[in-house]
């Protein structure tokens, strides 16, 4: 069973770059920062060293962090920078016992992470369902669709912050 | 002279659902055929899809509980429990004894409510119809003591954000005590009805078997992961609440009548967790202690800016909330982890290679509630 500063230190030493920072301070759950487009790599690491076992992921989850910001130029014009999306990993090892918190971020304009899907196949759906709800991109996902929404969805994301409810569905006025 | 190895069977595909009595609401199987035999099964999902998370960053947590319930309709009561120990880690709330005991002694009633429901119907899938009636109006005597408990049958709004709505009504745990001991019987009834039925285990044996190492990649928790063969309980295995003050098994497929993690294993695990649920319920009824059972719920929850993810054992598996604060009123996301939904994802897995007839025992084996599937 190893803490979870003991886990990000073997990360780091193994990653480098890749491992971003050990967020603690908040009340209650701590996670570790890492790069979208490493997290293949990290998470095949995790549950293949013998240290760590990390054989479930227990959830998978989108987030929009809601950091857009209004950016004021210096001719006085304001400008909407977009904001990041997230991915939440919870992990943990059923043998060793341990649990770790990790967390991706990417820009809403380039929404891409990594699938973890031939890692951990309880990812499929929920990667599915990131996608759905927020629009991010899972690279190398075999079967990238929506999967709680309709199929044929135009509308955007619903899960994103800056949602907007369509004005028309399929002809019908929404709300009707 | 033609030589006919060349030739392939043509495959086929059948659409089983949405609306078809054994798949236990509204799921669509699009299932691909070589003749009898399974090639592959993609389930569609969402047709009941309430939009739970999007709903929650509208409101406060209050009245996130009712929406809850909604979730996993015939387990409504673990589903309350989990959500408000996540938003008491969250806050730090601790709660008072009393409360905690009744709050054990409704989600093991609700177990043993729900299993019936899951055990019923599979034997209904199958064809037996007699214990479905039995298992139902056994289900019935708990429900009756929810309604005199809280006024409702299925959607409780019980079990609040540091407390309960209401205490115990005065005859409550007369009744329960007499439910523990009518039911201990019934279930060496259920056994000679069911279980040991020769049809019954002719259709579940040796069908839809997952291997443990599969189970546990794929996410499956619950009685349909420990009948692969794990001891893993997050009763025992990550606490909560006050399940460490009690003494019980967690029972484990064996491979009793066929392989290890055949469906017939799936559902006798769940047969033998009413026994334990039963074992819990006598020790929380003997010790329930007096006190007050809304003192701590607090006048205004707002948890300061954080993160938490708790989980706790519903009778399908892991039920986890991942709750995000921003400091608000409401929250900035709820997430939640579904146990039907992540076992679902493992259809085309189980399905491979089975005929067409068996769909409908693994699908009965693994109890889905669509309700929570979709949220």
């Amino acid at each position: 069973m190893k803490s979870h500063e003991e886990i990000y230190n073997l990360l780091k030493e193994k990653f480098g770059d890749a491992i971003g920072q050990s967020i603690t301070n908040l009340p209650v759950e701590s996670f570790i920062e890492v790069s979208p487009l490493k997290i293949h790599e990290i998470s095949y690491f995790l549950r293949d060293d013998n240290e760590l076992l990390f054989d479930n992921l227990m959830l998978l989850s989108g987030l929009d962090d809601m950091n857009d910001k209004k950016v004021k130029q210096e001719d006085g014009s304001i400008v909407d920078v977009p904001g990041t999306l997230s991915v939440v990993y919870h992990i943990e090892s059923t043998s060793l016992r341990h649990k770790i918190v990790l967390k991706c971020s990417c820009p809403k304009d380039k929404p891409e992470v990594e699938s973890v899907n031939s890692i951990w196949r309880s990812a499929d759906w929920n990667e599915r369902e990131a996608y759905d709800m927020f629009g991010i991109i899972f690279l190398n996902h075999p079967d990238l669709r929506r999967i709680l929404m309709p199929y044929d969805w135009e509308h955007g994301f619903p899960l994103r912050k800056d949602y907007k409810n369509p004005e028309f569905y399929q002809g019908m006025k929404v709300p009707y | 002279m033609s030589d006919y190895s060349n030739l392939k069977t043509e495959e086929m595909v059948l659409n089983m659902g949405p609306q078809h009595p054994s798949t236990h609401g509204v799921l669509r199987l699009e299932i691909k055929l070589d003749g009898e035999l399974i090639v592959e099964v993609k389930p569609h999902v969402g047709y009941l899809h309430r939009c739970f998370e999007k709903h929650c960053e509208a409101m406060t947590y209050p009245q996130i509980v009712p929406y809850v319930d909604r979730m996993d309709y015939l387990a409504s009561m673990s589903n309350e429990l989990g959500y408000a120990i996540a938003v008491e880690r969250l806050m730090g709330i601790q709660v008072p004894e009393r409360v905690e005991y009744i709050r054990v002694i409704m989600a093991e009633l609700q177990r043993i409510a729900s299993h019936m429901v899951a055990l019923g119907t599979y034997g209904l899938d199958i064809g037996a119809f007699t214990p479905f009636l039995y298992l139902f109006a056994d289900r019935e005597r708990i429900l009756s003591i929810f309604e005199e408990t809280c006024g409702a049958r299925l959607l409780y709004n019980y079990i609040w954000v540091g407390g309960l709505s209401h205490d115990l009504h005065p005859d409550f745990i007369r009744k329960a005590k007499e439910f523990v001991t009518y039911f201990r019987p019934k279930i060496t009834e259920l056994n000679n009805l069911l279980s040991y039925n020769k049809i019954f285990i002719e259709r579940t044996a040796n069908v839809g078997i997952l291997p443990i190492e599969t189970a546990i990649n794929y996410g499956m928790t619950g009685p349909n992961l420990r009948a692969s063969g794990l001891k893993w309980d997050l009763r025992r295995d990550d606490p909560y609440s006050i399940y460490d003050k009690f003494e019980f098994d967690i029972p484990i497929g064996k491979g009793w009548v066929g392989t290890l993690g055949d469906c017939w294993d799936r559902y006798f695990v769940r047969v033998l967790e009413m026994e334990q649920s039963l074992n819990i319920l006598d020790q929380a009824l003997a010790q329930i202690p007096e006190g007050d059972v809304t003192s701590a719920i607090p006048k205004r929850i707002k948890p300061a800016e954080g993160q938490i993810y708790t989980r706790v054992e519903n009778p399908r598996g892991e039920l986890g909330y991942f709750i995000v604060s921003k400091g608000g009123l409401q929250p900035h996301r709820v997430k939640v982890r579904p146990p039907s939904f992540i076992s679902l994802g493992l259809m085309n897995e189980l399905c491979k290679g089975h005929l067409v007839a068996d769909v409908i025992a693994i699908l009965g084996s693994i109890d889905i509630v669509l309700g929570e599937v979709d949220r």
